[in-house]
């Protein structure tokens, strides 16, 4: 048990979100007795300590998860978290072009503000591009399997269909890269991820990288799973269940996007055709006396229209869109987080069986492997959660601007005037 | 062939009879014939005409057959309210006489007075003074019937793709249905809001029909320019009866003139065969003389009253003229205001259920 660090924080920097997902109440409860707290965990009671101020210092999940997390619920009600207690701020923004002789690319600014210990400074501002994202991603996804790491925005870009450099896309991918370390700095785990510190603090990134190998993170990369060989007779109920969720949830996430996709393909034909009617009714005003003015008033309302249209196509192109993709590739990853699952289980049990066989002594080996298949159900629930949580309110708030966009074309036909 | 029934909306005490579209056409040109200065309102369409993909262009469709009797019921209220026309006999035996009113509309003998189109044409060009204000408000026609033309052209687009816009909306409705079984807290909100969706959808119908309205309105005053020109038309017609009349008076003058004092002012092969061939007799002479100012006299009488009708005519013309401009104006007017009023309606309804939708969504 001592060489197996637990790198399930019930305390400090866990997500400070109160909501109870039933699977990840049900699964905390469970997990309960069977989580003894681990002496090596060593980064997340210092940062718990300092969060929370204990008195003792003594790390708070000594506690079950559930004690602690009414703790942190008192602390936090709301999902918009207070800037006291958040420790770790991260900001995308300022794309610039550069122009080298084996190529031309796009870096971002990454500006990090901090309290935390693991940071020698309080604040950094470092340049990253597409491939340092990515390059990140992956080592997120090998150093912490079990966990669900975010998506990053499409890597390829057809090079005839679009303009990598145009602003819209630079912005698109601007928002989406954002979004990518928010939700990172968000994670209990991941935000403590040693390769998420380089990445955010690092002026000269390449080199860390071809250090490679050569810095193991404590945090579970120690463990490692093999991919296999083992074959999963059977997926528990509830991960079966996750399994289709996921399954029927991209499929209609997928026909959303294309209704979304054709709306606006429509609208735009509708655009053509209304940018030629308002013209009509100013040449008939310009044939007539009386009626000249309110004629005039029609053209321009239908003008107005135009405008309130092309605005509104726009928005959901720019906003609507690109979080169903998103979300599209978040629910990929996550099914195949449910495959490393199902490899670990199987391995669990092909062990369990092998030892049944030997009448050993429970080994080690399986033991692990049952934590750790604990400790994915576990985070899997809980991000889970989250998911769903994060989910309700990207609705919500892209939902909200789809109306304030249909009301702000609803708005100007209002100011159809004809007399 | 579309079977209408209009009844009498006036003081007679009866009625309601059986017309056909074609006895109203008859009516029509009756009364084009019979008022040539008035500026007579004109029947709805044919044939189904700037039609939308959805509306068919089936002349026996009900929505078609019933637009046309609101046409025909308008063609017949303003016909009984213009102040000349209303008092016409044939007029009125067509409101309340079932049997026999053909046969009465041919007894006038108004085919007899219609003037041939290419009479018509040929004086349109050859007209040399016609009223000024004449020939702008031919213009004036012309273009009126082009803009109206191509702005229903375009208006017949715009439903279609709008339509197109709304439908595709009801697919949301749908998803989110099939997407609501399979989420817990999200799913109840998400069904609500599909069903907005699927009102969104089905709420384009009526809108559109509405509009049709509108397209109907606008298409009658397109119909009105073909009646102004043919005012027009009969202004310059008569106009140039007038200037061949006077031609006419002008050259007999002359001839008497020169047959008179013998000399030749203008060649003519009469002239020149008969200095040729010698002279007339002074009898010949004086008894072609008299006959020329026998006609002199003929024409000059035809030129007066010409120009008296021609007078007449142009008065009572542009009387009329102005009357229908105020009228168009204010038609038109309205046409324009109750447009606008159904887009605001049609906004609110928009604003309506996407708040609805909204709702639904932050319940989620």
């Amino acid at each position: 048990a001592a060489g197996a660090p637990k790198p399930l924080p019930s305390s400090g920097p866990k997500s400070l979100r109160e909501m109870p997902h039933p699977l990840a109440t049900s699964s905390s409860e469970e997990m309960g007795p069977a989580l003894t707290p681990s002496p090596d965990l060593l980064l997340p009671r210092s940062i718990a300590d300092k969060d929370l101020s204990l008195p003792n210092g003594t790390p708070v999940d000594n506690s079950s998860p559930a004690s602690s997390s009414s703790l942190l619920n008192r602390l936090q009600l709301d999902d918009d978290l207070d800037v006291e207690t958040r420790d770790l701020f991260v900001i995308v923004d300022d794309p610039k072009k550069h122009v080298c002789t084996m190529e031309t690319y796009i870096t971002y600014r990454v500006t990090t503000k901090t309290t935390r210990a693991e940071f020698d400074l309080p604040e950094y501002s470092v340049r990253r591009r597409y491939q340092d994202f990515d390059w990140l991603r992956n080592k997120l996804e090998e150093s912490q399997p079990t966990h669900l790491i975010p998506p990053l925005p499409e890597k390829f870009v057809v090079k005839g269909v679009v303009d990598r450099f145009s602003e819209e896309f630079v912005e698109t991918r601007r928002k989406a890269l954002d979004k990518f370390l928010k939700r990172i700095t968000d994670h209990p785990v991941l935000s403590f991820n040693e390769h998420f510190n380089v990445f955010l603090t690092a002026k000269d990134l390449n080199a860390y990288k071809k250090q490679g190998m050569a810095l193991l993170s404590k945090m579970g990369e120690s463990v490692k799973y093999v991919t296999g060989g083992y074959k999963l007779r059977s997926r528990p109920l509830e991960f079966a269940a996750i399994g289709d969720y996921l399954d029927t949830f991209s499929l209609k996430l997928g026909t959303i996007d294309r209704i979304a996709q054709r709306i606006i393909k429509e609208q735009l034909e509708y655009l053509v055709e209304l940018r030629e009617y308002g013209p009509v009714y100013s040449t008939w005003g310009g044939l007539e006396v009386e009626l000249s003015e309110p004629l005039e008033g029609v053209s321009a309302c239908i003008g107005n229209c135009c405008t309130a249209l092309e605005e509104l196509s726009e928005d959901m192109t720019e906003d609507f869109l690109p979080v169903l993709r998103e979300y599209i590739l978040y629910a990929e990853s996550m099914k195949n987080v449910l495959k490393k699952r199902d490899q670990v289980q199987a391995e669990y049990e092909a062990k369990l069986e092998a030892v049944a066989l030997k009448r050993e002594d429970r080994p080690k080996v399986p033991t692990d492997v049952e934590k750790c298949q604990d400790r994915v159900e576990c985070f899997n629930a809980d991000l889970k959660a989250d998911m769903e949580r994060w989910q309700n309110n990207k609705r919500q708030d892209f939902r909200q601007l789809l109306m304030g966009m249909a009301d702000k074309n609803i708005q100007y036909y209002e100011k159809v005037c004809v007399t | 062939r579309a079977v209408e029934s209009q009844s009498e909306g006036q003081c007679a005490p009866v009625d309601s009879l059986w017309r056909r579209y074609s006895e109203f056409e008859l009516l029509r040109n009756y009364l084009s014939v019979t008022y040539p200065h008035i500026v007579v309102p004109p029947l709805p369409e044919k044939r189904a005409d700037f039609v939308w993909h959805k509306l068919s262009a089936d002349n026996m469709d009900p929505d078609f057959v019933e637009r046309r009797r609101i046409g025909l019921e308008n063609f017949l209220l303003r016909v009984a309210s213009h102040p000349v026309l209303c008092q016409d006999k044939i007029f009125y035996a067509f409101l309340t006489q079932e049997g026999g009113w053909k046969e009465m509309v041919n007894e006038t003998g108004f085919q007899l007075k219609a003037d041939s189109r290419l009479k018509a044409l040929n004086a349109t060009f050859r007209v040399k003074n016609p009223d000024k204000r004449f020939t702008e408000l031919k213009h004036y026609s012309d273009e009126l019937q082009s803009v109206i033309s191509h702005l229903l052209r375009v208006r017949a687009r715009v439903a279609d793709r709008l339509y197109g816009v709304y439908k595709v909306h009801g697919n949301y409705g749908r998803v989110f249905s099939e997407w609501s079984a399979i989420e817990k807290e999200m799913g109840d909100g998400l069904q609500s809001a599909g069903h907005h969706m699927d009102v969104y959808a089905a709420s384009i119908d009526d809108i559109l029909e509405e509009e049709e309205h509108y397209a109907d309105q606008l298409k009658e005053y397109l119909f009105y320019a073909e009646a102004l020109r043919a005012v027009c038309r009969k202004h310059e017609l008569m106009q140039y009866d007038l200037e061949m009349a006077a031609q006419d008076l002008t050259s007999k003058k002359q001839q008497c003139e020169e047959l008179a004092t013998g000399t030749v002012r203008t060649f003519s092969l009469k002239g020149m065969t008969s200095k040729l061939f010698g002279q007339e007799t002074p009898e010949q002479r004086e008894a072609k003389i008299k006959v020329l100012e026998e006609q002199i006299q003929e024409v000059e009488e035809q030129l007066k009253s010409k120009n008296l009708e021609g007078r007449d005519f142009v008065k009572s013309a542009w009387a009329d003229i102005e009357r229908f401009k105020e009228q168009k104006n204010h038609d038109l007017k309205e046409a324009l205001i109750s447009y606008a009023v159904m887009q605001i309606s049609m906004c609110k309804k928009g604003i309506q259920v996407w708040t609805n939708a909204k709702e639904c969504f932050s319940k989620m």
